[in-house]
């Protein structure tokens, strides 16, 4: 590696759109032919009527059926592997409170991989061995955390696997091992000033900072700018999710305009959510991605549910890697809330336990002082009870079972019977006000 | 000895309040005491009324949230001192008062409550023989 070059993979990222392009379809042949060892792909192609044969240009890639979320949960826990098991050396996998989990495996090679893709955004954006990365994510499951340690390591930066929480000792990591950028979801990093500023530390004199990752929470170009003037650092976008690997399939360069998604590892497509038909570069629609450079677990055209649009595919940075939108919403019901995805189905299952509620309710997510948070409004079925502490502590009853499934405290918010919209037909359930999709 | 009090679970909005009084309004039912607390989102307000299982019938038809229960409540002498003299005498017996209200009845000061032990309540009321109220007298003495 050549510390005073813009790219850490040259041969990959200054490819022309051509050479991209015949490298995706190299790849896209070969990922749909090794998928042939997957009982679940198999079977697909044989219901689809079609063959690896059939797959002869880039377009071709539209024969092939989606792949989605339920089919991950359908073939838990190793259905859709498409390598015997003992090849297989990691495994990951989502909270699963809405049925099965999904579990997406690696191997050996697919984790070197998805180090490479790390390394490569982080040095995208000037990163280089002789800084100190820490990262502030949640490690176990969660792919933010192992995904960038290995990432920060293959690039060669001393890095701290801070984990997520404990500010205090986060901050005197950052004083003392002289931490120069930060991986957290942006709320996080919000937090990180707030006890900065109690703590009389000025990020901008007595600390090393410079550069943030931020990711894996939706968060508005406004709330970028802010965290980039509180902190005196740049901030960089980064998109991941675990059914691809994690981290490092999208990242913004210096231009802050759009993240690269890296298209020797993925191929994208932007497609309309109803019709599923392709919509035409810069219109908002569903991002489907298909991997073409994994081994343990290829997924063909996986329908992400998150909704963006492409900006284009030239850059000043030189790189012609397709250069996407920050996410602009969900196509499915799905919350994203300071980095922890959330269904309406999981808080409508605690709701149904207290027989003290009708079953009508309304979740409204708001942004308040940079902050996401979720407030709850119940229906109180009949009055039970004339004493303000027993209403209180059902309130609190509730909001701490909600905690205990969503990880989150949401503020739970007591209403008379008949006051929310009604459960039949398609009631409302979730009101996003937050500034970021607006 | 007790009196029907009704609660309404009033939201923090303008407008719910005035519902809940418009109904009793057309039903004629005459509000002889009332209070109201708020906390951040919703209050209870709780009524001592003429014909309070009307009342809630009426407001219960109507999609309010409401309970009907019963309340002590014991008349006063109108002299400075007499509801510290009442309330010592749950208090010596270990008897805490949950909430408390209170109005005028003619010339008599009217002391509405509940307690955290209802039946020990009572006997308190019945050995030290306090003027209590029930539901025919409020009538009697509207």
């Amino acid at each position: 590696m050549d510390v005073n070059s813009e790219f850490l993979h040259p041969d990959k990222e200054t490819l022309s759109r051509e050479e991209i392009k015949a490298l995706q379809l190299e790849r896209l042949k070969a990922t749909v032919k090794h998928c042939m060892n997957s009982e679940f792909y198999k079977k697909r192609f044989e219901e689809a009527g079609i063959t690896p044969d059939d797959i002869k240009t880039l377009d071709d890639i539209r024969k092939i059926p989606f792949t989605t979320k339920q089919d991950l949960r359908d073939t838990y826990p190793f259905g859709m592997r498409s390598v015997p098991l003992e090849k297989c050396v990691r495994l990951h996998s989502s909270s699963g409170t809405t049925g099965n989990p999904t579990v997406i495996l690696h191997t050996q090679k697919d984790l070197d991989e998805w180090a490479n893709a790390v390394a490569r955004c982080l040095w995208m954006v000037g990163l280089r061995p002789d800084d100190v990365f820490q990262n502030s994510s949640g490690y176990g499951m969660f792919t933010g955390g192992l995904g960038f340690q290995y990432g920060a390591e293959r690039l060669g930066m001393l890095t701290v696997p801070a984990a997520a929480g404990n500010t205090l000792r986060q901050i005197k990591f950052i004083t003392d091992f002289g931490t120069t950028a930060i991986h957290a979801v942006p709320s996080y990093v919000t937090r990180i000033k707030e006890v900065m500023d109690e703590l009389g530390i000025d990020p901008k004199k007595d600390t090393k900072l410079k550069l943030l990752a931020i990711g894996a929470e939706p968060h508005s170009e406004e709330q970028r700018k802010k965290i980039e003037k509180m902190l005196g650092v740049k901030a960089y976008n980064s998109f991941g999710m675990s059914e691809m690997c994690g981290p490092g399939v999208g990242f913004e360069c210096k231009e802050q305009n759009g993240l690269h998604f890296w298209e020797d590892y993925y191929i994208v497509e932007i497609v309309d959510p109803e019709t599923l038909e392709p919509v035409p570069d810069g219109e908002i629609g569903e991002l489907v991605l298909t991997t073409i450079n994994r081994e343990a677990m290829p997924l063909l055209r996986y329908r992400t549910r998150d909704l963006t649009r492409v900006l284009g595919y030239d850059c000043p940075c030189g790189r012609k890697h397709i250069r996407i939108d920050r996410m602009k919403g969900r196509s499915d019901d799905m919350m994203v809330l300071r980095g922890v995805n959330i269904f309406p189905i999981q808080i409508e299952k605690i709701l149904m336990q207290f027989k003290e509620l009708s079953t009508d309710y309304l979740i409204t997510l708001t942004t308040d002082n940079d902050n996401d948070n979720m407030t709850v409004e119940v229906e109180l079925d009949q009055l039970f009870t004339d004493d303000y502490t027993r209403l209180q502590s059902l309130t609190k009853e509730i909001t701490r079972r909600l905690k205990d499934e969503i990880l989150l405290t949401p503020r739970v918010k007591l209403v008379p019977k008949g006051t929310l919209p009604k459960s039949e037909g398609k009631a409302v359930r979730v009101k996003d006000l937050r500034t970021v999709y607006q | 000895m007790t009196v029907l009090q009704l609660s309404i679970f009033i939201e923090n909005k303008s407008g719910t309040l005035l519902k809940v009084l418009k109904l009793l309004k057309e039903a004629q039912i005459q509000i002889i005491a009332s209070t109201i607390a708020d906390t951040l989102d919703y209050g209870i307000y709780r009524i001592i009324c003429s014909n309070p299982t009307e009342a809630y019938k009426i407001l219960k038809e109507s999609g309010i949230s409401v309970a009907l229960s019963d309340v002590f409540a014991i008349r006063l002498n109108d002299q400075p001192g007499r509801a510290a003299d009442a309330i010592e005498l749950f208090s010596n017996e270990g008897i805490s008062i949950a909430y408390m209200y209170s109005f005028l009845l003619g010339n008599h000061g009217i002391l509405v409550f509940r307690t955290d032990n209802a039946e020990r309540a009572k006997e308190v009321i019945i050995l030290n023989k306090l003027d209590f109220v029930a539901d025919k007298n409020l009538a009697e003495m509207k």
